[in-house]
């Protein structure tokens, strides 16, 4: 139990905490996304390490061999494939959400937009009387 | 063992949505309404049809999921308290959709109307899968499934304050995901399995050899963590009065009711079938979270009180509420467990009737939120002053509604838990219960005032359809129902807990 020995695990708990802390504190929202990114990665590399058995070969059933022991565990390379395709459609959620919130504040800066849309005109606050119009704006700023 | 037909039913109240969902998107908004109205309908009559079984004594079972049997393969469980909560969500997520459906025709453009009935259908699926899973990592991946749909759900009416509040929302569920999802890869390690009976039998042998205890901790540390973030405890609730009071009424009703409970429950779920109430205990996280949930109960209230818009007030009261829950999770017993789990029931049926009446009153005064321009409007729009009238009362805990039996049990799970614990409850129950009052029946006062001098509404406005009314009825009902009939309820939950590890 050395630190040579389990290097990779060190290695991906090192990058899940550059992903966290990316994520959680960084304003820029494309560096946010690129945070989430590492810290996915870093925990399937975690799981991937921890998957792996030395010495054996991918476990596909090459030339007849059935034996187990000829193979590495597949049941985490199958968590990693789920949690890619998880973290894939996360990242384009994230990514569409930031277009939209570009093109309405034309900035990338979470505490900038959340400031401007504070500033921003809010019609249902406005009393009974002074306004009529619906309070939604469809596109409006947005496009 | 034989399966029976009726045992396939909680495969299909989560397959059926699921499947829908995706047919759902071709179809024009009139009929992607009715089909997914029809579709959520037929999951609660299903989930209704699997709760009178069991309250007639049907045993809990496993159903395997393909070809491969239980250390290997996947897995749903089905018992009391999964299927008590499907119905509640299920119902739930019915009369939101109905009572909401009118205004989406005015918040949304026509072309997004048939992508959010995907959305919502995606959402009952995902919920469906969180209550009967039986394997951690399919917990994991419809909990983003849902943590995809309600960003969904936010951002569809396309304002900034919805899209700010999304990106906020999005960035402490990942935050909350990556946690739990490093949690559960860690206890994959130690324990070498997915499917949660395996992983709780192999974390009850690593406990009782006292191996991997620091693994341990930071497993339940990570898990717990990760999901009270996602649910919105207290310091971690920046997102919900932005997320929960700019959305379209369906949306409002579903996230603030809906989204936090599919964790809660899985939280508690884990906390049963997978780690154990006694290692969670000695871990110490029980009373991590105790503390937050009694800052939170006062906090979330103290927040409400500030507020001019109804809506951001109900958002800032269920801060407070998911508190509670959390405090009874916190006292790490079957009693409090047992009362977090009813008052996340009641707390389900009550937001998000709130919610929608809150819309209708707000519809019925010239679509103002504040609270100026509300006085009156529990004449103006009857139904909507009435059911929120209930809801607020249920809130507050006037006896025979949910509220009331929900306190109540709270209260007597303390007493059991020692003295500290008994009396911090008490003064802290007794503190929120008190602003809780102020804000609600402030705002129920409001409703039944003359109205200003120089308001004048406008006069077709009031009117919300008669889904609207129809859903506002069957929730003040089932608000009554269960507050009078919570015996019944609690029993159901008492087995249910009893027959989960």
């Amino acid at each position: 139990m050395s630190i040579l020995h389990n290097y990779v695990e060190i290695a991906a708990m090192i990058l899940f905490g550059v992903g966290f802390t990316t994520l959680l504190l960084h304003r820029n929202m494309i560096k946010k996304i690129i945070g989430f990114s590492i810290m996915d990665c870093a925990i399937f590399l975690f799981l991937a390490a921890k998957g792996y058995i030395e010495g054996r070969r991918a476990p596909i059933v090459e030339n007849g061999i059935q034996e187990m022991e000829a193979y590495i565990n597949p049941i985490p390379a199958g968590l990693v494939l789920t949690g890619i395709v998880v973290s894939v459609s996360v990242t384009a959620v994230m990514l569409s959400l930031t277009v939209r919130l570009y093109r309405r504040y034309h900035t990338l800066d979470i505490d900038e937009i959340a400031r401007q849309c504070r500033m921003e005109d809010e019609p249902d606050i406005i009393s009974v009387g002074t306004v009529s119009a619906p309070a939604d704006e469809n596109g409006k700023g947005a496009n | 063992m034989h399966m029976q037909l009726w045992q396939s039913i909680p495969f299909a109240c989560i397959i059926l949505p699921l499947g829908s969902a995706a047919v759902t998107s071709i179809m024009k908004p009139r009929l992607a309404r009715i089909w997914a109205t029809s579709i959520i309908s037929i999951v609660t009559v299903l989930s209704a049809v699997v709760t009178v079984l069991y309250m007639n004594g049907a045993e809990p079972y496993t159903y395997m999921m393909g070809h491969y049997p239980a250390p290997w393969g996947n897995e749903i469980r089905v018992g009391m308290l999964e299927t008590v909560t499907a119905l509640v969500f299920s119902l739930t997520m019915l009369l939101s959709l109905l009572g909401g459906m009118k205004k989406l025709d005015e918040h949304l453009p026509r072309q997004n109307q048939s992508l959010y009935c995907v959305v919502l259908l995606l959402m009952t699926a995902a919920l469906m899968a969180q209550v009967y899973t039986n394997d951690i990592f399919t917990g994991y991946v419809f909990l983003e499934i849902m943590t995809l749909a309600a960003c969904a759900l936010i951002a569809v009416r396309k304002r900034g304050r919805t899209l700010v509040a999304a990106a906020k929302y999005m960035i402490m569920n990942l935050i909350g995901s990556g946690l739990f999802l490093l949690g559960i890869i860690f206890l994959y390690d130690i324990s070498g399995h997915l499917l949660m009976e395996n992983i709780g039998d192999a974390v009850a042998h690593i406990a009782a050899t006292g191996e991997y205890r620091q693994p341990l901790i930071v497993v339940v540390a990570l898990i717990t963590i990760g999901l009270s973030i996602k649910s919105a405890l207290f310091p971690f609730h920046t997102w919900v009065p932005d997320a929960y009071g700019y959305s379209t009424p369906t949306s409002q009703a579903v996230l603030s009711s809906l989204v936090s409970k599919g964790y809660i429950f899985l939280l508690i779920k884990i906390m049963y079938r997978v780690i154990g109430l006694n290692v969670i205990v000695k871990t110490g996280i029980t009373d991590v979270l105790f503390a937050f949930a009694l800052v939170g109960m006062v906090m979330g209230s103290l927040s409400a009180i500030r507020q001019n818009d109804i809506r951001r007030m109900v958002a800032f009261s269920s801060v407070a509420q998911i508190g509670y829950i959390y405090m009874g999770i916190g006292l790490g017993t079957d009693a409090g467990m047992m009362a977090a789990m009813f008052h996340l029931f009641s707390h389900t049926l009550c937001k998000s009737m709130l919610f929608l009446a809150a819309g209708g009153l707000a519809d019925a005064s010239g679509n103002s939120k504040h609270f100026r321009d509300l006085r009156g409007a529990g004449y103006r729009s009857p139904i909507a002053g009435v059911a929120f009238t209930i809801g607020a009362l249920s809130m507050v805990g006037f006896p025979f509604l949910g509220g009331f039996v929900a306190k109540f049990n709270f209260a007597l799970a303390a007493m059991d838990a020692g003295s500290i614990r008994a009396l911090l409850v008490l003064i802290v129950l007794a503190v929120s219960t008190a602003l809780n009052t102020v804000y609600f029946l402030r705002t129920v006062i409001t409703l039944y005032r003359k109205p200003l001098e120089t308001a004048h509404y406008p006069a077709e406005k009031g009117q919300r359809g008669l889904l609207f009314n129809v859903s506002l009825v069957c929730f003040s009902a089932a608000n009554v129902l269960l507050g009078v009939f919570s015996q019944i309820i609690v029993n159901a939950i008492v087995k249910g807990l009893s027959t989960f590890g």
